[in-house]
């Protein structure tokens, strides 16, 4: 292949991070701008931030235990997904379960259900069905956790399996010839080899949670309300407040930020949804 | 091989979940698709009907109008984010000085909230105070009015869709092409074979089952989207960009036409399954058991 000057390939991936990164900056310009500005002339160029909209959300004490709601569902939620998902995907690929293919299948069909429909019974669910006396499911964190797996749940179990399975059959076997009980196997040495793909899914499936709306929109009220259903309590009769709502934005994004920029290494190798070997 | 009683213990958590969680919940919708219903009605009831949604469905132009919106939004997005993909994917695969901060910067969009993506993308193309029909208007003359152009409209939900979506094809693809082997290329070249060639002949072959495994995902999660159109568009101007989902959405909430929702989502549900499966079995599973 033929060997460029490097300064090619910053200029060209300077493009693309501009490209990529407007929309984010914009987010940002809406953010810092009082909301009469905000139907002037747009400006590419930021001059005199306005730091009011920041004050008001910071100031917000609803907000901010939006904010722990959503940690609390989120990582509540990626913990149990990967777990649950680690141990379904050790089952898939140990044991000769007849039909074992077709639930691995019927698993990710969860995934496809258009959700306007499911918000209904999913309600009536949580509040008719899923209560015990005057305890309901509705609005609760937990609530709110096990919902989100039947998008998060399918989805750590496809993207862990090809992991799983790349684990050599003959470890296990070898450790049960020196006497470990089946749970030691899973947890001391499957588990263990298993770290690059569940930091994966535990990421994806926060940031999934993380960013989720429509279900918690319908089915919270109050008690566990998450942030971006505080997003949408600034669209009002009375019109939007457009600035508030960015900066909104702008806290929503800075928690997935850290989170994912925690594991970039990892990603490549386990996002491979079963496609690849290796 | 262990006992498979084993094996159930270590599924039954995931199937109890699903089951109260997705079963039952999908079962109802079953059960109402057959009824004619609207909860917010004076007159609340649920009345059976039969089949009559289901035969409803077959000659409702709406409905068709939305899947025919659909599959040329999935086709478009999904092909641009191939190709784009691709392209970035084979850039990453030189070094040049700062590639992990380059790489870095391209994933951001992936983590944003597809809810917060409809709204800065509303903020950025919405006549008057948008700043990119303000610009196009400035420096080319063209006018852009996403509320009124069913072309605009649908240009700007795809590009929307590449932005946000195409750094998933990009590092899905990285991950491909990092595992293939160098062997059959230095063969290649060897005998001459030019890049063209190459790249038809080899590479596309052996990175095929990420390719469609990227598709089965796209197309899953494009079938379903509601959040960002919603809060762009709302599905308009007219129905140019009112995608199944959008569509369901507006049977069921503005309309509060519950019964008829029901059977389209089904039908929809039925119509994902059934060609995400087609995908599985075909592309996916001889692969993975082969290999």
């Amino acid at each position: 292949m033929k060997k460029q000057s490097p300064i090619v390939g910053i200029i060209f991936w300077s493009l693309v991070s501009v490209l990529t990164l407007f929309p984010i900056y914009w987010l940002f310009v809406i953010s810092v701008k009082p909301a009469v500005q905000l139907f002037s002339t747009p400006e590419l160029i930021l001059s005199d931030p306005y730091w009011g909209n920041y004050a008001k959300v910071w100031g917000d004490r609803l907000l901010r235990s939006y904010m722990l709601n959503s940690v609390i569902i989120s990582t509540g939620n990626a913990v149990i997904c990967t777990v649950l998902g680690f141990f379904a995907c050790y089952a898939l690929s140990r044991f000769n379960m007849s039909g074992k293919e077709s639930i691995f299948f019927w698993t990710i069909t969860n995934r496809m259900a258009p959700p306007a429909v499911f918000l209904l019974p999913l309600f009536l669910l949580m509040t008719q069905v899923y209560s015990v006396g005057e305890w309901r499911l509705l609005d609760t964190r937990i609530g709110m956790i096990l919902v989100y797996c039947t998008f998060n749940l399918p989805f750590a179990i496809w993207t862990l399996r090809p992991t799983v399975d790349g684990i050599p059959k003959e470890l296990d076997e070898a450790a049960f010839v020196d006497g470990a009980s089946a749970w030691q196997v899973i947890t001391k040495i499957v588990f263990p080899l298993c770290r690059p793909g569940l930091a994966v899914t535990l990421i994806l499936t926060w940031v999934f949670a993380w960013n989720e709306y429509l279900l918690a929109a319908t089915l919270t009220n109050f008690n566990a309300r998450t942030l971006t259903t505080g997003l949408s309590e600034y669209v009002t009769t009375t019109g939007t407040e457009w600035g508030v709502m960015a900066t909104i934005s702008v806290f929503t994004l800075i928690p997935a930020l850290i989170v994912f920029g925690l594991v970039q290494k990892h990603i490549v190798a386990g996002l491979t949804f079963g496609a690849v070997k290796g | 091989m262990q006992s498979k009683r084993l094996g159930w213990i270590l599924l039954a958590p995931t199937l109890v979940i699903l089951f109260f969680f997705g079963v039952l919940p999908f079962i109802y919708v079953v059960y109402v698709s057959f009824h004619s219903w609207n909860p917010f009605a004076v007159n609340p009831e649920m009345v059976f009907n039969g089949a009559d949604n289901f035969r409803k469905i077959v000659f409702d132009a709406a409905f068709l109008n939305s899947v025919g919106v659909t599959v040329m939004f999935v086709f478009f997005a999904v092909l641009s984010e191939l190709i784009l993909g691709y392209f970035l994917a084979q850039a990453f695969m030189r070094d040049f000085p700062g590639k992990a901060i380059f790489r870095t910067i391209h994933t951001l969009p992936l983590i944003m909230a597809p809810i917060i993506v409809g709204s800065v993308w509303k903020l950025m193309t919405t006549p008057s105070i948008g700043i990119i029909p303000h610009y196009l208007d400035e420096w080319f003359g063209i006018t852009m009015n996403i509320g009124t152009s069913a072309t605009a409209a649908f240009a700007t939900i795809v590009l929307m869709d590449i932005w946000h979506w195409t750094p998933l094809v990009t590092l899905t693809l990285i991950a491909a092409l990092v595992s293939l082997p160098s062997d059959p290329f230095e063969q290649a070249q060897i005998d001459g074979a030019g890049k063209r060639q190459m790249f038809w002949h080899i590479t596309l072959p052996m990175i095929a089952p990420a390719v469609v495994a990227t598709v089965f995902i796209r197309l899953m999660d494009a079938l379903r989207t509601v959040d960002e159109v919603w809060m762009l568009t709302g599905g308009g101007p007219g129905s140019a960009t009112r995608f199944v989902g959008v569509h369901i959405f507006k049977e069921v909430f503005p309309k509060t036409n519950y019964g008829y929702g029901s059977t389209i989502s089904v039908i929809v549900l039925y119509l994902t399954i059934v060609s995400c499966w087609l995908l599985y079995v075909t592309m996916l599973a001889p692969r993975s058991k082969k290999g």
